[in-house]
């Protein structure tokens, strides 16, 4: 899974070290990874630690939408891959978080600002999950569209980063191809079942387009990212890759794309999309996404619910350290 | 949770023969607790054939700012490699 950078900080003139800044620069410019004991600026600090966190969240809370459908999988073989994936993001929340944390952020500092609505997590997530044929969209789609973002971060300038994203890469494409696996069932299936799936495609069409952050010229952090290697491409590029290999795979299992303007331009090798409302990404970005109150209500729960078990690792923790002191 | 268990960094053995190599840190109360979470997390994949965790707290590092006088006395030595050394064409297996 994947988050956009979402919070837009203003631009700060710089009080730091010219001579610190102009080697960060020129060891950036060099492609060299820099590390957590390494000079940073504050705002390079501060812009990967919010995009890190995001991106850690939205792992945590891609879990809701499919969690929610494991108790009603089709088959034995469908629970045990969709656990194993759900299992996955949640490794992949902890890798992030793990990574953040190297920043100077504490992990409960960044539970504490999930739980209580101030940090954001990927707008993908506040879409409900209607139908088993979601679980195929959302594999093959929303998954698609986070390896398109995930494999150029690889490289990212940041090494905690860079190498929580190539454990997330390896293990994602197993996530998009049960996800393509579960949609090409469907279309196999009877004829309610293929309405199912392109029902569930139509709504996760335009939401996967969104995942890629608003456009290039509305974006106005990607510049600064891009030359601090942050960022290696841009989200105007990312999202046209994946329509160019997604088109296709959709056709192929008779998918009819949602888009009317969709058109394949022989000029630029590249198909031609319609608009995307981004009037509908800023609301759910502002918190007005389908379910997005019921998401946070269900991650809080989770999080106090289980509180006990924290609790009694702790106890036991502590019974023992007074054995080994009293021996 | 008052606040962050103590952190631990995870080292792997990917399998016989090769060194224990560090993969990421979690967070536990307690050893016992740390390789369990060490290995739902880092070892999902037969990553692995043996696993080490280390209190974060418990590794000196060096400082990245002192790099140049720590790793570049090195470079005036250059005769610490065998290439330095000339030896005639026809001696063999040296």
């Amino acid at each position: 899974m994947y988050t956009t950078e979402l919070a837009k900080t203003k631009n700060v003139v710089s009080t730091e070290d010219p001579g610190k800044l102009a080697a960060f620069e020129a060891r950036v410019a060099a492609d060299e990874f820099i590390e957590p004991k390494d000079w940073m600026p504050e705002a390079y600090r501060r812009t990967l630690t919010r995009q890190i966190s995001q991106h850690a969240h939205s792992e945590i809370v891609g879990m809701l939408p499919e969690g929610n459908w494991i108790g009603r999988a089709p088959s034995l073989r469908r629970k045990a891959i969709l656990l194993a994936k759900v299992q996955d993001e949640a490794g992949h929340g902890l890798y992030l978080y793990s990574a953040a944390e190297t920043l100077g952020t504490s992990r409960e500092q960044m539970i504490e600002a999930l739980h209580s609505g101030k940090a954001k997590y990927s707008t993908i997530f506040n879409y409900p999950t209607l139908t088993w044929a979601d679980m195929g969209a959302i594999g093959w789609l929303v998954d698609g569209a986070a390896i398109m973002n995930q494999v150029p971060l690889q490289r990212t300038s940041y090494g905690p980063y860079a190498r929580a994203m190539v454990r997330v890469c390896k293990e994602e494409s197993f996530h998009q191809r049960q996800g393509y696996e579960i949609s090409m069932a469907m279309m196999a299936g009877t004829p309610e079942q293929r309405r199912m799936m392109q029902d569930a495609f139509n709504r996760w069409w335009w939401p996967s387009l969104m995942m890629f952050g608003p456009p290039d010229e509305n974006s106005p952090n990607t510049a600064q990212s891009m030359r601090w290697k942050i960022k290696r491409e841009t989200n105007d590029e990312l999202r046209q890759k994946f329509v160019d290999i997604t088109v296709p795979q959709a056709e192929a299992i008779g998918l009819t794309v949602p888009d009317p303007d969709l058109k394949w331009n022989e000029e630029r090798g590249a198909y031609d999309f319609g608009a995307i409302d981004w009037e509908e990404f800023y609301a759910v970005v502002r918190g007005e996404g389908p379910v997005a109150k019921e998401r946070m209500k269900a991650r809080r729960e989770a999080w106090e619910s289980n509180a006990w078990v924290r609790e009694a690792a702790d106890a036991y923790a502590a019974k023992h350290a007074r054995k080994a002191e009293a021996a | 949770m008052a606040k962050d268990w103590p952190l631990w960094e995870v080292f792997v053995r990917s399998k016989g023969g090769m060194s224990h190599r560090h993969v990421g840190s979690v967070h536990a109360p307690d050893a016992e607790i740390a390789l369990r979470h060490a290995r739902d997390t880092y070892t999902r994949r037969m990553e692995g054939v043996s696993l080490w965790v280390v209190p974060s707290a418990s590794i000196i590092a060096s400082d990245p700012s002192d790099d140049a006088q720590m790793f570049d006395p090195a470079a005036d030595k250059v005769y610490r490699h065998p290439t330095f050394y000339d030896i005639p064409d026809g001696i063999t297996h040296i």
